[in-house]
Formats: structure tokens, sequence, C-alpha cells
């Protein structure tokens, strides 16, 4: 069943250096938004024949499985034309499930914020035995699948809570929910910037007068804020984007519970495709605009100081 | 301000082994040390590496605590004063400098967080810019800047506030041999202008020698000795601290040291020691001279054109003593 | 704190496993049992595994390429390879059907008529499994990669050895963990993956229905039992997998 279709591709490994000259990389220091990070590049070797192959067989590879699609869905969103995709988009029940979609990632990312520092802060600054359970059940989010997310939400939070919560199907499990998917962002976003941060400049600050709270106001927060922005753009769009845990949790009420994933299906599921590559466009859109409005007030808030 | 240390101990517990065969051993790093540091003095704290002597530093400044004995500031008793009231500078030897801060406002940080009011910031901070020599790099990040800048910048930083006391731990340590002979000659003619109370540590001899007014030799926790640079060449309580100072060369059941080594063409007078070179060695302008007398290597250095009216040689039969006046202490 | 994380993730948790187990071993007897759900289960190994070796290669090669190699727009393909992880996974369904779609699809009509279907049928699961994991492997091993530096390959080329030897026998064994890392997250992301699937499969009973749609459709049709005891067998994948993840990172210096 291993799709013949990718037999094609030879495994790129053959295109390894040639006689390096270059200098080794230097290795990032701390996180730089976005997960692939390495600071400035020097160098790094031109291609060969072999390792130009090798790129553009991926290239393919990537372009077939991620580039193409994605940019189909741009495409048939705007097929429509303005109108099209603004009728598709305003639909009152999508209007709804957008608003609702955006409104409740932006409140958990906020959370996550202060959550996710305070535990990484803990995991990092302090000492206590079951430490490394805490860390096991932070990632465990992220490698959940996500319909078994949702279950594992339902059975303490739904009809059969044994603490006699039950918010199925009301807006509260799509920020539960939310909360949930997102745990992991920013905590392993400032986890590593947070343990390689200068000891001495803390205690230089406190030698010069400042609290506690201030050493960590002005002497460890700007440090973590570019770690806490990619972590929270992570946050956002993974909240944005969610819909395994959804589906049992909460109800997808139409105008209540519904969120923009869900939309996006039934328009799939009435052959509206069209109108499903609106939504989704704009989901798209909205993300990035939220990426680069956290980066960019990362840097004004570094630069202040 | 005076500094006044008053029986301070401290450990630091250590696991050694694992599992069952884990014991807990705890290192000592002050023993019952009392010190007495008078106002507007430049002292070093000497010690080879493990010694106490930042462990000492540290409790002064309020960044470690003693577990028992007290420390006074001017006569106050500070022991359970955090760092933050002490109004202690501290100069680090990595620098600890506020990397997302340009340097006037890294220099600038203890007064901002005091409130003072900007203009006077601004003029605290380019009088200081100017002792420091830094006035051209004011608006650079200190990744900009080379070690012995970024020091400086931390001494500007340090003494911003208008400290008490001023603290360096090992503040040379991370800069190559050129960048610390210029910086050393610089703190010692900046304490002769500013004239706080000031405490180095170093594991450098020379350094202390050459820079403070008063040394305080650390080792294994205790105090070894507390004298001039002089006083401790010269007159060194006890091997240790002889050895630490200077070089040592072993005559009889004597210490002394090799420039303290008269030599002179046998025969000598009845009772003298003998022996013969077995080694010369010219190191620019001294003679390092090898001598053997019976069991015994002996190490006599002086000048270069002293030892060639000699007119002694390899082989040659010498007769050695120790110069009269100089000390000798116990091998 | 902890008490926030008890209270979203450790106590619910453990609540899936109570009910899984809330009848005996019989519900978690019938899943394995059940031919349908048995395939659901191989199916869903299989499109994992299928995943893994792709992403693994491609994932590798790309990183090698990046972090060796100085090429136009590598910063863009940089930025480019983490889009996975931000788009819903609804979206990547459409995005599949609207090009590989028999009828309609950019490229599925002449795939179709080439006798090649890939939406509604086991190529689409595969597809959409590794568009989602993609990143995984590449984040794994590109910084182990950079801060093994190129020094080893460079001595190895100096004694003689081939790109190939060279790739086998130094930089591979020195990356290994990086890679191991990345194949197990990359794993338990293809296992887990549900809304893109959901999409591309047609989730025909017995044919393209994958455990986690199985899930989903034993709970809707009241068979609570049989989805607690699925889910539970995909949350112990889970946490085999960041247990195992967790013995493999060193240990981080307190």
């Amino acid at each position: 069943m291993t799709a013949e279709t990718f037999a094609h591709r030879h495994p790129p490994a053959g295109s390894t250096p040639h006689p390096p000259a270059g200098s080794a990389p230097r290795p990032p220091a701390g996180a730089e938004p976005g997960g692939l990070a390495w600071g400035s590049q020097e160098g790094g070797l031109p291609l060969t024949p072999a390792s130009g192959l090798g790129l553009g067989v991926a290239m393919l590879w990537f372009s077939l499985l991620v580039l193409i699609p994605l940019t189909a869905v741009m495409v048939t969103a705007s097929e429509q034309g303005w109108s099209g995709f603004w009728r598709a988009v305003t639909n009152e029940q999508t209007a709804a499930a957008i608003r609702l979609t955006v409104a409740t990632a932006l409140l958990v990312t906020a959370v996550n914020v202060v959550m996710g520092t305070a535990i990484a802060w803990v995991l990092v600054r302090d000492r206590f035995p079951g430490k490394r359970v805490l860390e096991l059940l932070i990632d465990i989010p992220f490698a959940l699948p996500t319909i078994v997310a949702g279950l594992v939400l339902l059975s303490l939070y739904g009809p059969q809570s044994p603490i006699g919560i039950n918010i199925a199907n009301t807006r509260p499990a799509v920020f539960l929910a939310f909360l949930f998917v997102t745990l992991p962002f920013v905590v392993r976003s400032v986890q590593p910037v947070l343990s390689e941060l200068d000891r001495e400049a803390e205690e230089a600050a406190a030698s010069l007068g400042a609290g506690r709270f201030t050493v960590f106001r002005r002497i460890i927060l700007p440090s973590l804020t570019p770690a806490i922005a990619a972590g929270a753009a992570l946050s956002f769009a993974r909240g944005v984007s969610e819909y395994g845990s959804l589906v049992l949790l909460s109800g997808n009420l139409p105008g209540k519970t519904e969120v923009a994933s869900v939309r996006i299906l039934s328009s799939i599921e009435n052959d509206n495709l069209g109108g499903a590559a609106a939504i989704a466009t704009l989901l798209l859109a909205i993300s990035l605009v939220v990426i680069v409005a956290v980066d960019l007030l990362q840097r004004k808030l570094v630069r202040r100081g | 301000m005076s500094i006044e240390v008053s029986a301070v101990s401290k450990l630091f517990p250590q696991r050694s082994g694992r599992g069952i065969r884990a014991q807990r051993d705890n290192f000592v790093a002050l023993d019952n040390v009392s010190l007495s540091i008078p106002t507007g003095q430049l002292t070093a704290l000497l010690g080879p590496s493990g010694g106490g002597k930042s462990t000492l530093l540290r409790i002064i400044a309020g960044l470690e605590r003693a577990d028992s004995g007290r420390i006074l500031i001017g006569g106050v008793d500070v022991t359970n004063v955090p760092p933050q009231r002490r109004n202690v500078g501290f100069v680090f030897q990595h620098y600890a400098a506020f990397k997302h801060l340009t340097v006037r406002r890294n220099i600038a940080f203890g007064l901002e967080i005091r409130r003072r009011p900007k203009a006077e910031i601004r003029a605290r901070v380019d009088e200081l810019l100017a002792l420091v020599h830094l006035e051209q790099f004011a608006d650079r990040m200190p990744a900009q800047l080379s070690g012995g800048q970024r020091q400086r910048m931390a001494l500007a930083r340090a003494l911003a506030v208008e400290p008490t006391v001023l603290l360096l731990d090992e503040p040379f340590g991370a800069l190559d041999a050129k960048v610390r002979k210029e910086l050393r000659d610089w703190l010692r003619r900046l304490h002769d202008e500013v004239h706080v109370t000031t405490v180095f540590v170093t594991h450098d001899q020379e350094e202390a020698l050459e820079v403070a007014d008063e040394i305080v030799v650390i080792n294994d926790g205790r105090v070894e000795q507390v004298g001039s640079p002089e006083d401790l060449y010269d007159r060194p309580a006890n091997e240790f601290v002889m050895r630490f100072l200077g070089p040592v060369t072993q005559l009889g059941d004597r210490l002394v040291r090799p420039h303290d080594v008269r030599i002179a063409p046998a025969p000598a007078a009845p009772g003298a020691v003998t022996g013969r070179i077995s080694r010369v060695l010219r190191v620019g302008f001294e003679a390092r001279v090898e001598i053997r007398t019976g069991d015994q290597v002996v190490m006599a250095t002086l000048p270069h054109s002293e030892f060639r009216e000699l007119g002694l040689d390899v082989g040659a039969a010498v007769a050695v003593h120790v110069a009269t006046g100089a000390y000798a202490g116990r091998g | 704190m902890i008490a926030y994380l008890f209270l979203l993730v450790a106590w619910p948790l453990y609540l899936v496993g109570r009910n899984a187990f809330a009848d005996g071993l019989s519900d978690l007897r019938s899943i394995l049992t059940d031919p349908d759900a048995v395939h659901a289960l191989t199916l869903t190994l299989q499109v994992a595994a299928a995943s893994v070796v792709i992403n693994t290669v491609f994932g590798v090669g790309i990183s090698l390429l990046l972090v060796r190699y100085r090429f136009p727009g590598k910063r863009v393909l940089n930025a480019l390879l983490d889009l996975p992880l931000s788009v819903s996974p609804i979206v990547v369904g459409l995005a599949l059907i609207l090009v590989y779609n028999g009828r309609t699809g950019w490229f599925g009509q002449a795939l179709e008529s080439a006798g090649i279907q890939v939406i509604f049928s086991g190529p689409g699961i595969v597809m959409a499994t590794a568009f989602v994991a993609l990143p995984l492997v590449i984040r794994a091993v590109v910084p182990v990669l950079q801060e093994v530096g190129d020094e080893q390959e460079q001595a190895a080329r100096s004694l003689g050895a081939n790109a190939r030897q060279t790739f086998f026998r130094v930089t591979l064994p020195a990356i290994k963990w990086g890679v191991i890392y990345g194949v197990v997250l990359c794993l338990a992301r293809s296992v887990g993956e549900f809304g893109a699937v959901k999409v591309v499969s047609g989730n025909v009973l017995g044919s393209t229905r994958t455990a986690t749609l199985m899930v989903e459709e034993k709970y809707l049709n009241f068979d609570r039992g049989g989805a607690y005891a699925t889910a539970f067998l995909l949350a112990l994948v889970a946490v085999a997998a960041i247990i195992s993840v967790a013995i493999i990172r060193p240990k981080e210096p307190t």
C-alpha cells in the first residue's frame, strides 16, 4: 500500500558533502521564532551536481505534497472572485464560527503566555521530586491524537464527569480543548532560553539594588520575550486549526460551539469546495497576520528594555 | 566604609557515590574566618582555586549566606540584609553584562532603579563613560565590545550608584595577558582617584603584589596571613604563603628565596655549605644557577653580569650561603 | 500551577484508562478481535510506517542540505517547511483533495486515467499523514547536525572516504539520536492524525478507516466501551513515544 507514486524519489543521501570547505555552522544561541533556527549562516558549501539533484528531488516532493495543494486552496478561493469569497465567509453561520475560533484562540494564547512561562520557570528553576513526570505530562497534548484528546477531556468534563462538571456542548468546552492542545507550545519555547540565561546578570542587577520583581521585569523578561512570542504564535496557529478534539466535546452546535474547521469540513461534504477554500484562506491569512503582529510586538518590547 | 568579617563559616553539601553508597560530605568553603578591612583600602584576597576566596567575597556582597558568623559594613551588621540593600558594587569575572541594553543603559541601570531624574542619570553616566574611556561606545551593545571594554563597562556600572564598597571577583581572569596587565594598572590608578574600599579576588600572586595595599592569603577556607605585599613576600608566616607568593628553594633545612642565595668560588669558610654547579640557565638579565650540594639541589638567581664576574661555570665548586638579613623559613 | 496541569492533563488521562477498563478487558479484547477494528489498527500502523519512512528520508536529506549547503531561497524554504504545523488538518485534507481528487483535481484527473486513485484511498491517507508530520524529523535533526559540525566529515574525507561512505559511516551515526527522536515524534503524530485523514479517506468501513476515525465512529454509535478501548491503545502509543523520547534526550544539566 505504500504509494508507488513515490518510488521514483531516491534518498538524497547520496548527495552528501564533497570536500567540505566551509567552516562548521555555529549552533544558535537561544531559540529563534519558528522551529528551524541557526542564527546567521555564514557559509555552507555551494551545491554540487549530486546535492543539487537531491535538492531538486526533495523540492519536487515538497511541492507535490505541500506547496501545490496549499496553493490550490488559495487559487480555488480566488476563483470565485471577491464577491464569491465574501459571500462564503460572511455567511452567518460561518462568520460566527470564525469569530468564535479566533476569539477563543486569542484568549487561550493569552492564558498560555502566562501559564506557559510560569511552568517553564518552575521546570528550570525549581527542584522537586516528580519533575520528570511533569515534563512528560506537558508533552502529552503534543503527541496525543486529537480525537483521543477530546475523549480525554470528555471523561473529566463531560456528562459522566466524576466531579460533576459537565461542559460538553458549551463554549467553555471549546476553550478547554484549545487550552489542552496548545499547552506545550509556550513552555517548550521558553524553557531552553530560560535555562541558558546568565544568572550572574541577575546577581549583578540585585547588587545594583533591583528587587526580585524588578530583576524579572527588566533583566529576565526581555531575554524571554522573543521565545514567548514564538510560542504564542505557534499556540495561536494551533488553536485556530484545531478540529479533532472538538468533534466529541463541543457538539459543533452552529452559532454556539462550531469552529471554523468544522465549517470547512461541512462545506467540503456539501461539495462546496470553493466555499471551503475561502474559509481556509481566511484562516491562513488571520494566522499570518497574528504571527507577524506578535513578532513586531516582541521586537518593540525588547528594544524598550 | 570598612568591612568586618567575623567568624564566618560556610559549608557546601556534597554528595559522592550513588545510590546506597552515597555519602554526604560537607565541603568546607570557609572555616571560621575573621578579617578586618579598613576604609578606602585596596585589598586582595589571594589564594589557589577552590580556596574559599570567591565564596567569602560573595558572602560580603550578600549573594551567598554564611552558615555562621557576621558581616559588618561601616559598622552596620548586614549579615541578614539582602544584596539589594547593601549598596555594594560587584564586578563578575564574566562581566554579567545586560545583553539587551546598550552600554549607556547598562551603566545607568542602578540609577534608573533608584528613579533618579533623567538629567542626573545622563550626567553621571557621561562622567563614568569618560572615567573608563568608553565614550564612543556608549550606544553600542555589550556584544560589540571586547572583553576588556566589557569589564570596564561593568566597573562603571558598579560605580554608578556610588557604592560604599567595591568587590571584584577575578575581574581579569577572562582576559588575555596583555589586557590583564593594562587593566591591572588601570584599576590601581582608578582606586587612587576614587578611593572606594575595594576588595578583589585573584589567584595570580603577581597581580596581588602589584595592585593591592594589603593582601589576605586564603587557603582551604582559612586565612593564612594578612599583610602588605612586602610583609608577605619578605616575612611569610608559613611555608604555604612563602611558596605561593614567590619562588622558593631549600638550603639545608631552611626555605630561602633564590635571589637571597649567594654563591662564591670554593674554598669557603669552614662550616659553609659547598657544592658543584650543575646547570646555568640564562633568562633575560637573570642567571639561574643550579647547585648540587650533597643530596640537595639549590637554586640561586643573580644578575647575569654578576655571575659572569664570578668567573664560574658548570662543574665549578662553590660555597653557598644565605645573604645576611634575608628571610629563611623552616622547611 | 501543578494543579493546573493536573486538572488539564493528568486526571483526564487517567480517567480514559479507567473507562477503558471499566468493563474489564472485554472492551479491549473485542477491539483486538473484531476484524474491522483490527483492520483499522493495521491500517493506522501501515500508514504511520509509510509516513515515517517518507519523512525520515526527506527530513534527513533536507536537513543535510539546509545545514551544510547554501543556495538561493534557503531562508524561504526554511520558513515554508514549518507550514504543515500551522495549517488546520481539515485544510490539509481540502488542499489534497483539490489537487488529487479523481474528478476535479488538478492532477487527479490525469492520475485517475492512469488508474491511480489517491483520494478516498490508501495513497491519499499516506500523503495526508506525511503532510502533517513533515517538519518533525527536520526540526529534530537540524540542531544535532549543526552541533556536530562537519569536522568529522572533513576528517573522513581526508582519510579517503567518498560521499556515500562518509554519510553512512560518519554523518549518520553522529546524528543518530536526533534522527531517532524525530522518528518517534513523527510516528506519534502519524498514528494520531485525525482531521486530515477524515477528509481524504471517505471513512469507508473496512478499507479506509483508521484507528482515530474508529474512535469517533464508535463513540457516535454509542459503543462507548469500544471508543475508550481504542482511545486507550492510541494514548498508550503516544505516552510510549513521549517516554522513549524522554529517555533518549540527554538529561538537561540542572
